[in-house]
């Protein structure tokens, strides 16, 4: 799923300083699984927004809802005859969200609640973790299903490098090296010869590197 | 066709079977051609090639191209650094067309260490290539006179390619392994890193010799006299994939008052010594880390002046 973390409370009052009536958007996908942004932290959100607002002394009115999803314009419509009643909607959808309430409301000014970090899953309760990078050519089969573009905070094809101490990445304690698990993996199955193979340079035009990306289902699409 | 694959001293000095001695030189933290000069001139004819280093521990420098030229000016044979953290493809070959032009003969191929250790760790990191891919792709723009497209070259650059070992980092039975493919990609000499803990070296290298290694590339052992007891904890606490023994810690605490920095050049030159009889090793790199002023007087006490003239 995709991974998200709830942007600082001063960074949201700011965004809405010159607000008197809001929408709080949530979204039942990826970040209601993360506890980010689905109808329960709506709740929340919209109370610590009001709160705050009341102490400064300038009343806010929020309302509330959420939607199946927000990455469907299916489900965007159903806000249409609301959405320009408000001065400001915060969408705490994952990135794809607000853009999408954009493109189809060009006259609502639509702003994010959340930072959007990661495709990834959940280690144990409260704690995500990134798994894929999204780059677009999946490589993870020559390393037994583990992604050194994703993990590997060099993004390396032939690790491990200098830096791997303990398991532990070089950059932090707090960071498993990807390749160690690789390389004991390997070895611990008695394929270490996969890795005596020098992997070539990624083609990165399937990343971000060659420009946005769309996927069309040709069997489907109308 | 000449015999060298780039014609560098290094590369003479090796091919001649002498034992090589290297040295380092850190660019200045901005355009001071002086004080880089000055560093240089400590080191000329005190070693065979220095390295320059390419925005090491991620903090911005003088280009290791430009200072590497400079040392070029200076006398003194450069051994440029790159590191995969700053370019992408088309800025890496279009480096070492440059260097190459400017006559440059070594290169070192690192990944390079990730930015939040620098002074920007809110750059962009690149890696577009890793530190093996590139040592391939120097090897294929020499070797075949071709971009990594395939597309033909006019005129090759010539360099004599190395790259790093590190024995002392982990999963420590991998490393061996992880030497092999640096030389299947095409690496002509390695340097390791700071050896101290010399147990595992032996081993290291006894793994690599009985793979055949030593008799692919050259390989230059690494040496890093410790300056303090201070640097010796930090080194051993802070720096990832670096060993240092706790044996090595009390030998420098029990030097006398004063005598920590000349306990540190004996354990080194204890190190050259056994480096000189190790088999599979080819020669000496030596990292004065800001200690360019000492590197004459190790030179001497190492038993390694003259230098040879190839």
């Amino acid at each position: 799923m995709i991974i998200a973390d709830r942007k600082p409370i001063n960074e949201l009052l700011e965004m809405i300083k010159d607000c008197k009536k809001i929408l709080i958007l949530g979204c039942k996908g990826c970040v209601t699984v993360c506890n980010v942004g689905g109808a329960k932290e709506v709740g929340i959100l919209s109370s610590i927004l009001k709160i705050a607002r009341k102490k400064e002394g300038t009343a806010l009115a929020i309302d509330e809802n959420t939607l199946e999803r927000q990455c469907d314009p299916e489900y965007i419509e159903t806000v249409k005859d609301i959405i320009n009643s408000y001065d400001a909607i915060i969408s705490m959808a994952c990135g794809v969200g607000p853009q999408f309430l954009s493109e189809m409301y060009p006259k609502a000014r639509i702003f994010p609640a959340v930072n959007t970090t990661s495709f990834g899953g959940s280690l144990r309760h409260g704690v995500w973790a990134e798994r894929c990078a999204g780059c677009g050519t999946c490589v993870i089969h020559y390393f037994d299903g583990m992604c050194p573009v994703a993990r590997c905070s060099k993004s390396l094809l032939n690790g491990p490098c200098g830096g791997s101490s303990k398991g532990k990445c070089e950059i932090s304690n707090e960071i498993d090296c990807i390749w160690d698990m690789i390389v004991r993996k390997k070895m611990e199955q008695g394929r270490l010869d996969d890795l005596l193979v020098v992997k070539e340079p990624k083609n990165w035009q399937t990343a971000r590197d060659g420009g946005p990306r769309t996927s069309v289902r040709e069997d489907i699409a109308l | 066709m000449s015999e060298f694959k780039s014609g560098s001293n290094l590369e003479k000095v090796l091919k001649a079977g002498h034992f090589a001695f290297t040295g380092e030189c850190g660019p200045p933290k901005g355009a001071n051609v002086e004080h880089l000069k000055e560093k240089i001139a400590h080191l000329k004819g005190m070693v065979d090639s220095v390295n320059v280093t390419d925005n090491q521990t991620a903090v911005v420098r003088m280009s290791s191209w430009a200072a590497s030229t400079i040392m070029l000016q200076e006398g003194v044979e450069p051994n440029f650094q790159m590191v995969c953290r700053d370019r992408n493809r088309l800025a890496m070959m279009s480096d070492i067309l440059g260097v190459s032009a400017m006559g440059i003969r070594n290169m070192l191929c690192l990944s390079g260490d990730h930015q939040r250790f620098g002074n920007h760790p809110q750059s962009k990191n690149v890696y577009d290539i890793d530190s093996i891919q590139l040592i391939a792709l120097v090897k294929k723009m020499r070797d075949e006179g071709k971009f990594m497209n395939n597309e033909d070259i006019d005129v090759s650059p010539k360099l004599f390619i190395g790259a790093a070992a590190n024995p002392f980092a982990d999963p420590y039975e991998y490393r061996v392994y992880r030497l092999a493919n640096k030389i299947s990609a095409g690496v002509d000499f390695i340097q390791t890193q700071c050896i101290y803990n010399m147990e595992k070296f032996r081993d290291f290298m006894k793994k690599a010799v009985d793979m055949g290694l030593h008799e692919k590339c050259y390989i230059l052992a690494g040496v890093t006299p410790m300056k303090s007891i201070g640097m010796a904890k930090y080194m051993s606490a802070s720096v990832p994939g670096m060993d240092v023994p706790d044996s090595l810690i009390k030998r420098l605490q029990g030097a006398e008052k004063g005598k920590v920095a000349e306990e540190g050049i004996k354990f080194a030159l204890e190190q050259i010594e056994e480096f000189k009889e190790m088999k599979g090793i080819s020669g000496v790199h030596l990292m004065a880390i800001e200690w360019e002023h000492r590197v004459p007087e190790i030179a001497e006490r190492a038993r390694l002046l003259p230098r040879p003239k190839v």
